[in-house]
């Protein structure tokens, strides 16, 4: 727990005998810090007093970077932020700019970018689950999971050669036809998926050292998740109805049924709770989605250069970790004025000292896990 | 039978040797590690004279028992104060006179010859389990002062219980 | 003679001796062969592969480890304390060997038959603390340190629960001594599992926590402690402290086999079959059986290897378990050696299965937060320890002195702590009074406010 050593045996000591305030210091480098975030906490005995998160270890001025590019140019670098869900990242930032452009990419390219995005989505859900649950000490799930993250990598593979830093999508649209097959092996998994997510439940769910866990750790009740800005899993397990997917559908999305799974406690366990629903919910929309594909183009017309009029836009998408918006600023060039990226990571971050308070040190590694952090995007 | 008395002497020497070490021992870890040593020795000795549960019960309660909690209590305080602090500093003087007083009774029983303790020899051949011998003396012998010890215990340790815990 | 020491002396310890070196040559090698299986294991339950290069499908793997953990340098850190630092992996190894003197692998194979054979095991067995707690003091590092401290408590809190499960066993057996209570479970002719079932479960669970085994491995749980009171050590010094954990382990296993699964009984030793006018019983057969079904298995997956190498080393494992199984099958001849061997055999098997358990629960379960151990320790195992104590007790007066069916006895007394027991996770589930501090007492903290 424990990382520097100014710290002197003498407070170490207080830390068992719970006599004295500390400073406990936990990373950059820290085995559960999910990368290189560094968290100095204040204990009183072996609770959380208070807490504050360091952040900027891993800042690459990716915002600053786009000032620099043309706007075809900076797309590979948006998947470089979320780098475990790079396919949402591109969607947001393509569709930003098509927002910009007035442009909009056609009904195949749509369809074809919510099925893509959906996939990244459960996978992103799937790394996050087992790594929070080898925080908590569970082994097996962690495999598991990256069994069928494998599956959809490939889907990504052979849809547009990467595996990870995607940039699956173009700037109106799709680069690639979709490759012979694409529709059977995606509805293969998402069939096979169901079965898969009922194992890790029987891990999991009901597991009574899981419960412990994980209820009643690091709640964060509705009206401060809002206050704070969160979103995504995080708010929605507050017992917050909220998802852009719905509130204002993009690409796909107002053509396919699916639930908001809502949580009531608010606490990790909800959190939980909640990204196994919605990966059923993925699957659910992907096995609608490949049902019907519309036929025709996959690229609008937009030209090779893009200058897009004088203007600025906001758009946001439902990433995996909750709300990812681009704020796009134009001067009639070709390359952006200003992007400022909203990322999810980052602002679901500050909600972090409040779950923390009160809580055990062993909590906090748990709590780190439950918000699903990628130091890529809260950094920049 | 020579090979007793060379594991006596050995681990007489051990016990004596491991006390001395004990008591000159700046570090309070070094210290308790030379108690354990002098601890088990002692085992070993009972082991020696075929007091086989008594070996035991020594082991487990002041080695694996007692002892633990003492080096759980010496690590948690402070020691890098207690390593530089001088130990015993004015009390040089009240330790020799001891030391003298414990040293001229040991002359006056050396003197006095193997009369000053009636004590009976370690018999010479395998004694039964002593295990059974120990728990019937314990429960039908010493019955009341057995329980009465256990009794003396327990309200020890519910006193400790309540003056550790500041509220309930 | 020299000394005055007789032949007649030194002839008493030759056995012993023998055993003894060769349960320090051979537990090294075993502790390895549990470490590749555990990653098997680990590796098929997660559906992977686990080690597959070195020899046919990782057979050599711990040979290559132990020469890999010899060969690499050993640090001392600086700052730590020297003797300490150099001491602790040797209790804790020494400690974890000492007692397998009271083990009996078998009727024959036990290096000593101590009266007291069971305490004489949970003695030493409570010494191997002391390798953990002063290798984390000595290590001078924080994470060594919380590691030993967090060890330290955990055995302490534990082994009153295992001393107690063990207890009940003993009450059973009315003796001490390890051979003793196998006769004893051999003439009652029961395991005393069965008739003591809550004994065995407290066991288990207590015998996974003093080994700090997953879930209760938080002494080096790597997402808080790094690797908890090993983090300083490297090369043979911590390879000492992986055989002693190996090692302990196969104690545990072996304390619970002795007292609960009938030690070097064979399954169902009082069914008597013979088929086909064989002069041996039926399941005398099958230790052989099963050492040569394992050479059968084994030539299937050596003829499947494409290095000449690998195929080589896989009939060299073949041909271990064909003498294995001859050595089996020989003994039945003898009537004499056929006991020991085969008792030694059903020993071991019984002490795989045990250890088995072990990294399922490895593999399956999260961690427990250290409060909620202590928790479960304290405010379920021990009570429960101690109302299934008294129940064995109690069903033991009725058996004896009012003449109960001891089967009707024990099934009385275990409904009984059955129902505690229910009780007891029925009281844990209700949420425990946790004061957490008010809202507005804490104070805000800021971008840097935290010093």
């Amino acid at each position: 727990m424990d990382q520097t050593r100014n710290n002197s045996t003498a407070e170490i000591e207080t830390t068992v005998l719970g006599a004295d305030e500390i400073i406990l210091n936990m990373g950059p480098q820290h085995p559960s810090t999910h990368g290189v975030l560094r968290v100095k906490l204040k204990l009183d005995g072996e609770r959380v007093a208070a807490s504050e998160c360091i952040i900027g270890y891993l800042h690459r001025g990716v915002e600053k970077i786009a000032e620099h590019r043309s706007y075809q140019q900076f797309a590979p670098y948006v998947d470089r932020m979320d780098y475990v869900a790079a396919v949402s990242n591109g969607l947001g930032y393509c569709e930003a700019v098509e927002k910009l452009l007035g442009a909009e990419a056609p009904p195949r390219a749509r369809v074809v970018r919510t099925i893509l995005t959906e996939l990244q989505r459960i996978a992103s859900h799937l790394v996050w689950l087992g790594t929070h649950a080898l925080d908590i000490g569970a082994l097996t799930p962690l495999f598991y999971c990256f069994r069928e993250r494998e599956e959809i990598l490939k889907i990504f593979e052979k849809y547009c050669g990467a595996r990870l830093t995607t940039h699956a999508f173009r700037i109106g649209g799709l680069q690639y036809e979709t490759y012979d097959g694409f529709e059977e092996e995606v509805k293969r998994f998402c069939e096979d998926f169901s079965k898969r997510i009922e194992e890790y439940e029987t891990l999991l769910t009901e597991n009574r050292i899981w419960l412990g866990r994980t209820k009643g750790v690091g709640i964060l009740n509705a009206a401060d998740a809002i206050a704070l800005g969160v979103s995504g899993p995080v708010l929605r397990a507050s017992g917050v109805k909220w998802d852009i997917r719905k509130a204002a559908p993009y690409a796909a999305y107002d053509q396919y049924k699916f639930e908001i799974p809502v949580g009531k406690n608010g606490d990790t366990y909800d959190r939980y709770i909640v990204r196994m629903e919605e990966m059923r919910q993925s699957r659910l929309i992907c096995l609608q989605a490949i049902e019907n594909i519309p036929t025709g183009a996959i690229m609008a017309r937009i030209g090779k250069v893009l200058k897009p009029p004088p203007g600025e836009v906001y758009h946001a998408i439902e990433a995996p970790k909750g709300e990812l918006g681009y704020y796009i600023v134009s001067d009639g060039t070709t390359q952006p004025y200003r992007v400022r990226v909203r990322p999810p990571s980052f602002i679901n971050l500050q909600a972090f000292d409040k779950m923390a308070r009160g809580s055990l040190v062993a909590d906090v590694v748990a709590i780190i896990g439950t918000i699903d952090i990628v130091l890529g995007e809260v950094d920049r | 039978m020579m090979l007793d008395s060379i594991l006596f002497y050995f681990f007489a020497a051990l016990a004596v040797g491991s006390a001395i070490l004990m008591v000159t021992r700046r570090n309070a870890v070094h210290s308790a590690v030379f108690l354990i040593s002098t601890l088990l020795a002692i085992a070993g000795i009972f082991l020696q004279l075929q007091a086989e549960f008594l070996f035991v019960v020594q082991i487990i309660l002041y080695v694996g028992g007692i002892m633990v909690l003492f080096v759980f209590v010496i690590m948690l305080v402070n020691l890098d104060v207690a390593v530089r602090q001088m130990k015993f500093n004015r009390q040089s003087w009240v330790a020799g006179l001891l030391a003298l007083v414990l040293g001229g009774l040991a002359v006056v029983v050396y003197r006095s010859g193997g009369g000053a303790f009636n004590l009976m020899g370690a018999p010479a051949t395998t004694m039964p389990p002593n295990a059974e011998q120990v728990g019937t003396v314990l429960f039908q012998k010493y019955f009341l002062p057995f329980e009465i010890a256990s009794i003396l215990l327990l309200v020890a340790m519910i006193g400790a219980v309540v003056m550790a815990k500041r509220k309930i | 003679m020299p000394f005055g020491i007789e032949f007649d002396d030194i002839r008493q310890y030759i056995a012993p001796v023998i055993y003894a070196l060769v349960i320090v040559a051979v537990l090294p090698l075993m502790a390895g062969y549990i470490v590749l299986l555990e990653r098997k294991v680990m590796a098929h339950m997660q559906a992977r592969m686990g080690p597959m290069r070195v020899g046919p499908h990782g057979l050599l793997q711990p040979i290559a480890d132990a020469v890999k953990l010899l060969l690499k340098e050993d640090i001392t850190p600086k700052n730590a304390d020297a003797l300490m630092f150099w001491l602790a992996p040797l209790l804790s190894v020494t400690m974890a060997l000492l007692a397998y003197a009271a083990l009996p692998f078998g009727p024959a194979f036990q290096i000593a038959d101590l009266d007291v054979g069971l305490l004489f095991i949970l003695a030493i067995s409570s010494l191997g603390i002391y390798g953990i707690v002063l290798g984390g003091w000595a290590s001078n590092s924080h994470y060594s340190l919380l590691g030993a401290l967090r060890s330290a408590a955990q055995l302490v809190s534990y082994e009153t629960a295992a001393g107690l499960a063990l207890v009940s066993g003993l009450l059973l057996g009315g003796t001490l001594s390890m051979k003793g209570l196998v006769e004893a479970q051999d003439s009652q002719g029961v395991w005393f599992i069965f008739v003591a079932p809550f004994s065995f479960f407290i066991y288990l669970i207590a015998s996974i926590a003093e080994t700090n085994r997953a879930p209760f491995d938080l002494p080096e749980a790597e997402s808080e402690l790094v690797a908890g009171y090993m983090t300083e050590y490297s090369g043979f010094r911590w390879s000492l402290y992986f055989l002693a954990e190996y090692a302990n382990m196969i104690v545990v296993s072996g304390i619970a086999v002795t007292l609960f699964l009938g030690g070097w009984m064979r399954p169902l030793s009082g069914v008597h079959a013979h088929i086909f006018g064989l002069p041996y019983e039926l399941l005398d057969l099958l230790p052989a059986l099963i050492f040569f079904g394992l050479a059968a298995w084994c030539t299937k997956l050596a003829l499947r290897q494409g290095e000449q190498i690998q195929k080589m080393v896989m009939f060299l494992f073949v041909g271990l378990f064909v003498v294995l199984g001859a050595a089996m099958a020989w003994s039945l001849t003898s009537t004499s050696l056929m006991p020991g061997i085969h008792g030694a055999f059903w020993f071991i098997v019984k002490v795989l299965v045990y250890l088995y358990g072990f990294l399922w629960f490895r593999f399956t379960f999260p961690r427990y937060r250290f409060d909620q151990l202590m928790k479960l320790g304290w405010q379920f195992l021990i009570p429960l320890a101690l109302v299934n104590l008294v129940m064995i007790g109690i069903g033991i007066v009725l058996a004896q002195q009012f003449l109960w069916p001891l089967s009707l006895a024990m099934i009385a007394a275990n409904v009984v702590t059955l129902i505690v027991a229910f009780w007891l996770v029925r009281q844990g589930d209700k949420p425990s009074i946790v004061v957490l501090p008010a809202e507005d007492e804490l104070p805000a903290a800021g971008p840097g406010e935290i010093r």
